[in-house]
């Protein structure tokens, strides 16, 4: 079978969804997580209304950041674990494209739904109308980028059978300019001044990782699909 | 040129090799680092804003510098291992973190003690301690990752992604951290680049800095020397040296 790169792209994409869709609670549980670490702050600080506004911007892309490490050690596991991987290994295609889709896949089934879900829980926090818009974009541009370097880290520690906190570990810091930016962006919306800046830089570090992370991931696989 | 390349690139001849280069590295950094500490603590006059307190410059400055120069090499060392399969380069990456990372700790206690007396603070959320404590997390991700693998071969080879992955990174986590800090608050009294500042005072910083270095390199031969010894373990000549046969007899 003579297969286009569009079309391998596709086909990783549309397995990776539909395997995604039997298994539902892994789709449902980084969102539930998400609310979860959300709910955490106006319990354990302060439920006056000011004070949440000043912390949303915070709270919600730490809580993001948090649900995108913690979804991150399935990404690759089941594959490896199941001999998929070792399929894929062996395509006349660049593995780093592979890699991508199911990056992609993995992002559409549990960083789109934090994303949708963050402008409702950004209303419990009393954030206004245009700050939310800006936090959607930012964390529209930002957690792709975190699901890419996170994939980095991901197809690194696949091989291993306890992952999760050195995963975190591993990936967290260098996640940190995200949650900087994206976090900012935000604030900078909330009080009142152009969020344009952080957010062309957000950009900015999507298109690095678009390129930069996928080769890498797919070099990590290799090793520990050895 | 490429046959002296390989050559040190056996673990033998390197074990050797190093091994006599130690004291050439340890004595002139032990000589600097006490020029450089009389300099600085006793020669150099006291500043006319910081009084006395600027004097721990003279260890924070140079363990700061190495501490980003060690990760530098690492990821170097770790690049080499990578693509030209060159084990003995993954034993020179996976000797510098330890040492790296006690650098940016080192850089970050200093740093404290210093903001006590300047900030009234130990810690100030600041662009360059903020920066070494990111420093920091990324050496422990990289200990850690290194110490999950029950093989050598595997360990060496993912954590070398993972350095490079990570000297990617400094420079944005840098940028990242200074636009950050510049938000909050005015520009941070600095420290480093005074804009002149007196030759007294920057000889002993430049001695500290050179003999920190060699401290460095001395002490990352003789990481190296233990980590090729543990990993040849098996083979003949380690053998030899460990029963306290010379190396040069044992080659």
């Amino acid at each position: 079978m003579n297969l286009g790169l569009g079309n391998l792209f596709w086909v990783v994409l549309q397995r990776d969804l539909l395997v995604a869709m039997r298994r539902w609670s892994d789709i449902c549980n980084p969102v539930i997580f998400f609310v979860l670490v959300v709910a955490l702050f106006p319990l354990a600080l302060n439920p006056r209304a000011e004070f949440l506004r000043a912390l949303a911007p915070g709270v919600l892309w730490i809580a993001a950041l948090l649900a995108a490490l913690l979804s991150l050690n399935q990404l690759f596991r089941a594959d490896i674990e199941d001999g998929t991987m070792e399929q894929l290994l062996t395509l006349p295609y660049p593995l780093g494209l592979v890699i991508l889709a199911k990056t992609l896949a993995h992002w559409l089934v549990t960083g789109l739904p934090v994303v949708v879900v963050a402008p409702l829980l950004a209303i419990t926090y009393h954030l206004p109308a245009d700050a939310i818009g800006i936090l959607l974009l930012s964390l529209l541009i930002g957690t792709p980028t975190l699901s890419l370097l996170g994939s980095i880290g991901a197809a690194l520690t696949a091989g291993l059978r306890q992952s999760g906190v050195l995963l975190a570990l591993m990936v967290g810091p260098l996640m940190l300019p995200v949650l900087m930016l994206g976090a900012r962006a935000t604030d900078i919306a909330l009080s009142g001044d152009d969020p344009t800046g952080p957010l062309y830089l957000l950009g900015a570090l999507l298109a690095l990782a678009l390129s930069l992370a996928p080769p890498a991931a797919a070099m990590a696989i290799r090793i520990s699909a050895d | 040129m490429w046959t002296w390349f390989f050559q040190l690139a056996s673990p033998p001849h390197f074990y050797r090799m190093a091994g006599s280069l130690v004291p050439w590295l340890l004595w002139p950094a032990l000589l600097l680092i006490v020029i450089g500490s009389w300099g600085g603590l006793v020669q150099a006059p006291a500043d006319y804003q910081q009084g006395d307190g600027y004097r721990i410059i003279y260890v924070h400055v140079p363990s700061s510098y190495l501490s980003m120069m060690v990760y530098v090499t690492m990821a170097v060392a770790a690049g080499i291992g990578l693509i030209w399969r060159i084990k003995l380069a993954h034993a020179v990456a996976a000797s510098c973190a330890p040492i790296g990372a006690t650098f940016t700790a080192a850089a970050l206690v200093t740093g404290m003690l210093w903001g006590k007396p300047m900030w009234g603070t130990y810690w100030q959320w600041e662009p360059r301690l903020t920066s070494e404590l990111i420093l920091l997390f990324l050496y422990f991700g990289y200990m850690s990752l290194r110490s999950a693998f029950n093989d050598l071969n595997q360990s060496d080879r993912a954590s070398a992604v993972l350095a490079l992955a990570g000297v990617v990174n400094v420079p944005i986590i840098h940028f990242s951290v200074l636009w950050w800090a510049g938000l909050h608050q005015g520009p941070s009294i600095s420290k480093i680049d005074a804009p002149s500042i007196a030759f007294d005072m920057l000889w002993p910083l430049l001695v500290m800095i050179l003999g920190f270095t060699l401290f460095f390199l001395g002490v990352l031969a003789m990481r190296v020397r233990g980590e090729v010894l543990e990993r040849e373990f098996h083979s003949r000549w380690a053998q030899d040296v460990l029963r306290g046969a010379s190396p040069m007899e044992a080659g």
